[in-house]
């Protein structure tokens, strides 16, 4: 945020990349963080074998629901941190109050907690789905799903994280506020992986998925940005 | 709003006030009261004693007369939720957030009564309490959002950050109505569940379909009449002065 002082406005993909860049810094400098996500979503993934029982057949008709349900449970855990510690150390507000929009800061913010959250989950979870016994075809569009539905899952997130911003329990509240939300994109990501394990083609509930994500991409940071406004009026 | 009113004279913006609106909700409080009381015993009598009985559904049918109309109303009190949430949020209208919070319950209830009913149906025609079909299961979702709304309100304690920030998720909520409805009929149809449909249902009787409107109009007198109750209960809670509440004692 150094090129506030001089007044010049840069140009959008700077600031994009620099709120990013500072976001993952300050991530990486806390990386238990991080880790604890990821390792709740290998840890809860593997616990459903455990309670089932290993029949092969049974484990890989669940895999689609199983994997994508803890992902998404996974993303929506960080999702109370989105906004919360720049919030108490006064940052949030400074963004706020600069002459950059609000909707590009969220914007960066947002991928920077995919990055964190998200992306770490599209890597380990076909690895996952292998414990699962799922078809190497399935753990393709397995990850493919969970790449664009988890960026639509952070984007949608943010509004939860931004109307939660400061409140007592905010960490259950933000879970009843987004879950609910969050079902098209586990119908259409599960649903995604389910085809593809009883052969049929997966290409439907992706391009819904893509479409998600475009809505949200439109929609979501917009209505964050408002969103966050009222919490630091 | 008082530029607008100065501006155009109209004379229904007075109403937009609390001030004005408290005492105009209770002189109407009444009446939509009785008619809803006259209208849903009307229907009552309608859909209990009138209606033929079904020939493949037997008596039990006849809980569509309930269960009908209250997720009719399930869905449209969320969405005029959202529209005052809207009107709230651009207009700045305290007035819109006291409707749009107070709509809530009732909506809520609706919700609830459309599922109560609808798994007292199912258990005769289907042999279950509760079927994965896409309505039901929308229908409990759009209860999730109702929980939602409330949580959110409950939680934050500034009044004027309550109002503003329920009302985006009370607007984000209706754009995924549809969104998670269409979603849910996809997944019950790659799932193959159980293959029943509410859709499919058979050519209904005149007397039925009268019956039906007649409940809805009622539920309809009913929810104004609660709503405005409601509203008017808020405005005594939020009216700093009491000057309101000092009138009424």
């Amino acid at each position: 945020m150094a090129s506030i002082q001089q007044g010049s406005r840069l140009s959008t993909f700077a600031v994009l990349y620099r709120i990013l860049a500072r976001d993952i810094l300050v991530a990486m400098r806390r990386q238990s963080d991080v880790a604890a996500v990821f390792f709740f979503f290998v840890i809860a993934a593997s616990l459903f074998p455990l309670g089932s029982g290993a029949d092969p057949k049974l484990l890989s008709s669940m895999a689609p629901s199983v994997l994508w349900v803890t992902a998404l449970l996974s993303c929506m855990l960080s999702l109370s941190r989105l906004f919360a510690s720049d919030f108490s150390d006064g940052t949030l507000e400074q963004m706020l109050i600069s002459s950059q929009p609000l909707i590009l800061v969220v914007l960066a913010k947002t991928f920077a907690h995919w990055i964190l959250s998200g992306l770490p989950l599209v890597i380990i979870a076909p690895f996952i789905g292998l414990q699962f016994n799922l078809a190497s075809e399935s753990l393709q569009v397995l990850a493919l799903s969970l790449f664009i539905g988890t960026l639509a899952l952070s984007l949608i997130g943010s509004v939860g994280a931004a109307l939660t911003l400061g409140l007592r329990g905010a960490g259950v509240l933000i879970a009843i506020l987004v879950l609910p939300l969050y079902i098209p994109v586990l119908v259409f990501g599960a649903g995604a992986v389910t085809a593809t394990t009883i052969g049929m083609s997966p290409q439907g509930a992706l391009s819904l998925l893509g479409a998600i994500l475009a809505l949200s991409l439109v929609f979501a940071p917009l209505a964050a940005s408002i969103a966050l406004k009222i919490a630091l009026e | 709003m008082d530029t607008v009113k100065a501006k155009n004279g109209i004379n229904w913006l007075k109403y937009a006030s609390p001030k004005t609106f408290y005492p105009l909700a209770g002189r109407l409080i009444p009446w939509f009261s009785a008619g809803a009381f006259l209208l849903i015993a009307y229907g009552l009598y309608l859909g209990l004693l009138v209606a033929p009985t079904d020939f493949q559904q037997g008596e039990g049918y006849r809980i569509i007369f309930v269960h009908v109309p209250a997720a009719w109303f399930s869905m449209f009190l969320y969405l005029l939720m959202a529209g005052y949430a809207v009107l709230g949020l651009v207009l700045n209208a305290k007035l819109s957030y006291m409707m749009a919070k107070a709509i809530a319950p009732t909506g809520a209830m609706f919700t609830l009564a459309a599922l109560v009913t609808g798994s007292f149906w199912g258990k005769p025609m289907w042999g279950a309490w509760w079927v994965w079909d896409a309505r039901l299961t929308s229908e409990l979702i759009l209860l999730f959002l109702y929980i939602g709304y409330f949580s959110l309100q409950s939680a934050i304690d500034d009044t004027n950050r309550a109002d503003k920030a329920s009302a985006i998720l009370a607007i984000v909520g209706a754009i995924n109505v549809p969104i998670i409805y269409f979603s849910v009929k996809w997944w019950n149809t790659l799932h193959q569940g159980a293959s029943v449909s509410l859709t499919k249902a058979p050519a209904m009787a005149a007397i039925m379909l009268q019956g039906m409107l007649v409940m809805a109009l009622g539920f309809w007198l009913y929810s104004v009449a609660v709503i405005f109750a409601r509203v008017r209960c808020e405005i005594l809670e939020r009216d700093n002065k009491a000057a309101l509440l000092r009138q009424e004692i």
